[in-house]
């Protein structure tokens, strides 16, 4: 292996487990796109340009969109119903 | 479960685990130290065969193109189960303040900065164009319909980070959204019927194959690459239309 592929591969094994330490869900979801930058990363040092691309896209574009769609749903329907127990 | 029975279930299952992928990765090959036989042969054949001189998009959309046919079946499955989910409930309704008597809507998020939103416009330009070059190029240059696909779909999404989420649905109204994903997939499965009248053998090729290196070249690979990437632009922007839909238009009757 080369220097580059072992950066990319430690980068991965790195961003891989600060995803799982991150607590919040919302900054999850920007570690999660910087995981998926270094997966990009590591397809591409590996040969595998093919791959690399639909990580990139997938990763950055595909998935944080529905993840931050659901969070603000959850969150205004807890908001939503705090109010209506603070009215009662 | 308290804390500590789950520290005592995972001082047993921890070391467990990591006892078997030691032994599991211990008896893999070295790096790249291939074994297989079927990376050699495609190798040798999709150029001369296929005349494609992009080696993934030969496997994707030619020499496995069924398999690509399931992949674009699940696709458009899940993505007709998510609008069946979320398409407006029977107890939503359109939130008010998100109607502004049809004029440009208010929906301007506080992350919108001024530069985000004059950037949106020539971005989602720019998305475009170079989704509609990725999917068109699959058969020459690292790339293809689905990654091209994503890169498409990203236009309108540019819109709405620019903080216009109806004027993004302008952009992709959702008639074309849901025709774009409907004539991908019904595309598809038509090029394999295509090979069944024309090549007797469905999903076979039954175009001619072009020189290599020209972008009309390996015979249906294009027009696949061109069918798998309207399915997948359609896909991922009716998915997000309708979670989009549901965080930032829909609210339940009676609520708030």
């Amino acid at each position: 292996m080369t220097v580059v592929q072992w950066v990319a591969m430690i980068a991965v094994a790195l961003a891989g487990t600060a995803v799982v330490f991150v607590a919040d869900p919302l900054r999850q979801t920007l570690v999660l796109g910087i995981y998926g930058l270094s997966l990009t990363f590591m397809f591409f040092a590996l040969q595998a340009p093919d791959v690399a691309l639909s990580e990139i896209v997938v990763g950055s574009v595909g998935v944080p969109v529905i993840v931050l769609a659901a969070l603000r749903k959850i969150r205004s329907a807890d908001a939503r119903r705090e109010d209506r127990e603070e009215s009662e | 479960m308290t804390r500590r029975a789950r520290l005592m279930l995972f001082a047993f299952a921890g070391p467990g685990l990591a006892a078997v992928l030691v032994i599991g990765f211990a008896g893999l090959p070295s790096f790249g130290d291939y074994h297989g036989v079927y990376g050699h042969v495609v190798t040798g054949i999709e150029l001369a065969e296929r005349h494609a001189t992009d080696i993934v998009t030969a496997l994707n959309f030619d020499i496995r193109a069924f398999d690509t046919l399931g992949e674009e079946i699940i696709l458009f499955a899940s993505v007709t189960g998510v609008a069946l989910l979320l398409r407006p409930l029977r107890e939503e309704e359109e939130d008010e303040d998100s109607e502004d008597g049809g004029q440009e809507a208010p929906h301007v998020f506080g992350g919108a900065s001024d530069a985000l939103r004059t950037i949106s416009a020539p971005l989602a330009a720019f998305l475009v164009a170079l989704g509609a070059y990725v999917v068109v190029h699959g058969t020459i240059t690292p790339g293809g319909g689905f990654q091209g696909g994503v890169v498409l779909a990203a236009g309108p999404l540019a819109v709405f980070v620019g903080g216009r989420y109806l004027a993004s649905r302008r952009l992709a109204p959702d008639w074309a959204v849901e025709a774009m994903d409907a004539a991908g997939a019904a595309g598809y499965v038509l090029m394999g019927i295509g090979g069944l009248v024309f090549a007797s053998i469905f999903l076979k090729n039954f175009l001619p194959l072009g020189s290599p290196g020209h972008l009309l070249s390996g015979g249906f690979m294009p027009l696949n690459s061109i069918a798998v990437g309207l399915e997948v632009t359609g896909a991922f922007l009716l998915v997000w239309t309708e979670f989009l839909d549901q965080a930032l238009v829909m609210r339940e009757k009676g609520g708030s």
